[in-house]
């Protein structure tokens, strides 16, 4: 039998950028344990809409953790508390009768509020702008292993290229770094035979994207890591400060 | 010399000045414990331990002012880092809770640090700038180690330079980029036993000079 619970939420509103936002009380009944985090919130605005009420915003799309476009911080994590899942992933199974849960928007100034628990997070998609890619034309498809990639190799490409770009590193970092983020997508491209020729520029113009737009300087607390959904290793971060230092000091890249 | 500047003036560029400083003063502080162990040995193994230390002459003169280049460099990055990081997010989360990565030492790192500056300025006056033309190294240390006030600022200073260790001695191999499945767990626990060495050995010392007198 479906057990139910009753929760008290506090929930960021906010009605726009310009807008100062607060925590608003919600005391909602008879929530399903079988229910996912969002339709929580679906059930919630229902009940907003029928009042006559503002919906809360919120990001989301796939519902199945491949998307990377919900996320929210719930009680202080990233995603929620439980590991190597997204917002979308996260059950209330999770919570007990009675519990207080406070919900607010990824917080970093590379990332502004849109709308209660909407932000913007164009500026992830600026850094791999900055050389997140590699520049070839597109011609027929190769045969089969005319390029050898060795499958420890393709496995570490593949473990970075996990990253759905959702942006709780950043969120979950306590210097709003996105290191992590940026490490994932340097390696990626880093690690296969296609992505050398770029290698250097690719390092120092995605670093330099990175702090232009003013977010913080990784200092290995390792939260990222850990409040990761796709579980992506601070060993990309190491791989990055090596891409970026070979790319610095030794390249012929300006 | 301007890409120089420009590398070393991004976030991983002054991490790397950080990571570089510091395991500097990592090495520093070996060769500094190692040089305060003979206080154990007695009066006359300190006296000549400073002494012979003095008759570097030049040698002595360059280490010190490559170590003050070092706090130079290391304090101006990491202040600009606090900062830039401070700023990084302007409101701050009404619940915060850890998700396990943090440590004691990560999380307090600008806090030791800057108390550390402060101790090292103290430590400085206290025995590097004594006037030292009647009196020898050890009846300094020795009358300094006499007045618990003293020992419980060094002690508790100590502890302090052993937290701020605990973190910064693995995140400069993270920072240099030298992370390996084989070797970072070997890192970590050194680091983890480094910085109780530097804890006990050095925050030690003043207790038992105490107890000495």
């Amino acid at each position: 039998m479906t057990r139910t619970i009753n929760l008290t939420l506090k929930i960021w509103r906010q009605k726009g950028p310009e807008f100062k936002g607060k925590f608003e009380t919600y005391n909602v009944r008879n929530i399903s344990t079988d229910m996912s985090f969002l339709e929580m919130i679906d059930i919630i605005n229902e009940q907003l809409t029928l009042d006559g009420k503002d919906p809360i915003v919120f990001d989301h799309d796939c519902r199945e953790g491949i998307c990377g476009t919900c996320g929210a911080m719930v009680n202080g994590r990233a995603h929620g508390p439980e590991k190597g899942t997204t917002l979308c992933q996260l059950h209330m199974r999770h919570f007990s009768e009675g519990d207080t849960i406070v919900i607010e928007p990824w917080r970093s100034r590379a990332f502004p509020v849109i709308k209660d628990l909407v932000v913007d997070r164009s500026a992830l998609d600026q850094i791999i702008q900055a050389g997140g890619y590699i520049s070839v034309n597109t011609g027929g498809a190769p045969d089969a292993n005319t390029l050898p990639v060795p499958q420890e190799i393709a496995e570490k490409a593949m473990d970075a290229a996990a990253c759905i770009g959702c942006g709780a590193c950043v969120a979950a970092c306590p210097n709003a770094a996105a290191m992590l983020f940026t490490g994932a997508k340097v390696s990626q491209l880093a690690l296969l035979p296609q992505g050398k020729p770029e290698a250097a520029k690719r390092a120092l113009c995605m670093v330099r994207k990175m702090d232009e737009l003013h977010f913080g300087n990784c200092t290995n607390e390792k939260e990222c890591e850990v409040e990761c959904p796709k579980e992506i290793s601070i060993v990309n971060i190491a791989r990055l400060n090596r891409e970026f230092m070979k790319a610095g000091f030794f390249s012929t890249v300006p | 010399m301007n890409w120089f500047l420009n590398t070393l003036g991004t976030s991983i560029g002054k991490k790397l000045m950080m990571a570089i400083t510091g395991l500097g003063f990592c090495l520093f502080l070996v060769a500094h414990l190692a040089g305060n162990l003979t206080l154990y040995a007695g009066k006359d193994a300190f006296n000549s331990y400073a002494e012979h230390l003095h008759s570097l002459g030049a040698f002595l003169t360059v280490a010190e002012l490559g170590l003050l280049f070092f706090a130079v460099v290391h304090v101006t990055s990491g202040a600009i880092l606090f900062y830039q990081n401070f700023n990084a997010r302007p409101l701050r989360y009404s619940a915060n809770k850890r998700a396990g990565g943090r440590t004691l030492g990560s999380a307090t790192m600008p806090y030791t640090g800057f108390a550390l500056l402060l101790f090292i300025i103290f430590h400085l006056i206290n025995f590097h700038f004594a006037d030292k033309s009647h009196t020898t190294i050890f009846q300094i240390v020795s009358s300094a180690f006499a007045n618990p006030g003293y020992v419980i600022i060094y002690t508790m200073a100590m502890i302090v330079a052993a937290v701020h260790v605990s973190h910064g001695f693995w995140s400069a191999f993270q920072t240099i980029g030298a992370n390996h499945p084989k070797y970072m767990p070997f890192i970590k626990g050194t680091s983890l036993i480094f910085s109780i060495i530097i804890g006990v050995g050095f925050g030690f010392i003043p207790i038992y000079m105490l107890l000495l007198t």
